[in-house]
């Protein structure tokens, strides 16, 4: 039994860019950014991907003020973490931010590299926090790769009704790179995980 | 490896989704019914940030946007412990914060609220947790700001916090409130959360943490999902 309540969520409103997007939005005086879209700089290994999409409300409108952060494996399906005992990729940490007030067309876009399987059976995800004014908590959600054989072995995607699924899977867009939409609300609605 | 997971997100003193009285939660909030999935090493693990991402003046927002001057405003401390939900401080977590300036201005290009901007006040700022888990900020009180939910309302004056924890799933982002704000009983986004968890989002006066001739202090803990106390070998 917990000792402590967990402190509730509020919203991340409309203004967490120079907190936690700085250098994306173009703040030039106050913080560096910690993590930001382009997450594959300089010499880590793996094969380059880019992921971009945006964000629907109910109205099937893009949302201007979400941000979306990436929790990645490396190529070889290890993370940058403790809990991790394989050891990591130098460099690499695995962690991207962006929000969608940016771009033209509110997209996120992210330039990272395809993660390995973190484990036998799994499928290669990015693992992803959806958060903006407007929601009151954040959502967890995944996104795979299409043509992926472990894709139908997969402990998380096997427990998404099948009908479903397709929401979690990320859609061809040229080479190497992919469209994953988020929709909040209506008959395509993303899969959230309570986890 | 030891299986060690973590405690299950406390939906009980959350709020929900969709609150209608936070208007925009209505077309924003997922509707269908959240997906049960295991922990597995993607959610056990998660980004980790340490005393080397942080810099010299980055949790003292007095200084780390000046231009010509100290902002002008309160100076206030705010102190306290992140802790996990069985009570062991937690060390070694970045916390991040931004808010309004003294006179409820945010600097984003998209406020267009007719109050001041203060040319030497950034309002973010970041800083790591010690061996216990304490982390202290010093910054100004920020003011309160109407916006366009419904008619004559205003936020109440607080400060967005950004905190990681041990993993992905102890992520939290939330906002710390004041003491006696009148505005708290009428703010939709902070009547949203339950009322059995919503005082743990008001800070406390503290006189212990109020630096004397200098700068009042509030305490304010946060408490993240943290490893279950019984954890299972794989």
């Amino acid at each position: 039994m917990a000792k402590s309540r967990q402190t509730p969520s509020q919203t991340v409103g409309p203004y967490f860019a120079y907190g936690l997007t700085p250098e994306q939005y173009g703040y030039q005086h106050g913080l560096r950014s910690l993590a930001g879209p382009d997450m594959a700089a300089g010499d880590v290994e793996g094969l380059r991907v880019r992921i971009e999409g945006r964000v629907f409300d109910g109205a099937d409108a893009p949302i201007s003020d979400a941000l979306i952060e990436i929790w990645q494996a490396d190529a070889l399906g290890r993370y940058a973490h403790p809990a991790d005992p394989r050891g990591r990729n130098s460099g690499f940490t695995g962690f991207g931010r962006c929000g969608t007030g940016i771009d033209p067309r509110n997209r996120f876009i992210f330039d990272t590299i395809k993660p390995g399987a973190p484990a036998d059976g799994q499928a290669p995800h990015l693992n992803v926090i959806v958060m903006m004014r407007g929601m009151l908590l954040h959502a967890f959600t995944r996104i795979y790769f299409p043509d992926e054989a472990a894709n139908a072995t997969d402990p998380v995607l096997n427990r998404v009704p099948t009908d479903r699924r397709s929401t979690l899977i990320a859609i061809p867009l040229g080479r190497d790179a992919y469209r994953f939409d988020i929709h909040m609300q209506g008959e395509r609605e993303t899969v959230f995980f309570d986890v | 490896m030891t299986s060690e997971t973590f405690t299950p997100r406390d939906w009980s003193g959350q709020p929900a989704y969709i609150a209608p009285d936070y208007k925009s939660t209505t077309l924003r909030g997922p509707t269908k019914p959240l997906i049960p999935i295991p922990q597995t090493l993607s959610e056990l693990t998660g980004p980790v940030y340490g005393h080397d991402s942080v810099d010299t003046h980055d949790a003292d927002l007095t200084r780390n946007g000046r231009r010509n001057g100290e902002p002008l405003g309160e100076r206030i401390i705010v102190a306290g412990r992140v802790l996990d939900d069985n009570g062991r401080g937690v060390p070694n977590t970045l916390l991040e914060i931004w808010q309004a300036n003294a006179a409820g201005r945010y600097i984003h290009q998209t406020d267009q609220h007719d109050a001041p901007i203060d040319p030497n006040f950034f309002g973010g700022g970041r800083c790591v947790t010690d061996a216990d888990g304490h982390y202290r900020f010093m910054t100004i009180k920020p003011g309160a700001y109407p916006w366009p939910n419904h008619h004559n309302a205003w936020r109440p004056n607080h400060i967005h916090f950004s905190l990681f924890g041990g993993s992905f799933l102890s992520r939290l982002v939330t906002q710390m409130y004041f003491p006696g704000d009148p505005l708290l009983d009428l703010d939709p986004i902070f009547l949203a959360t339950p009322e059995q968890t919503r005082s743990s989002l008001v800070s406390r006066f503290s006189l212990d943490i109020t630096q004397p001739g200098f700068a009042l202090g509030y305490a304010f803990d946060i408490v993240l999902r943290g490893r279950d106390a019984t954890p299972m070998e794989a």
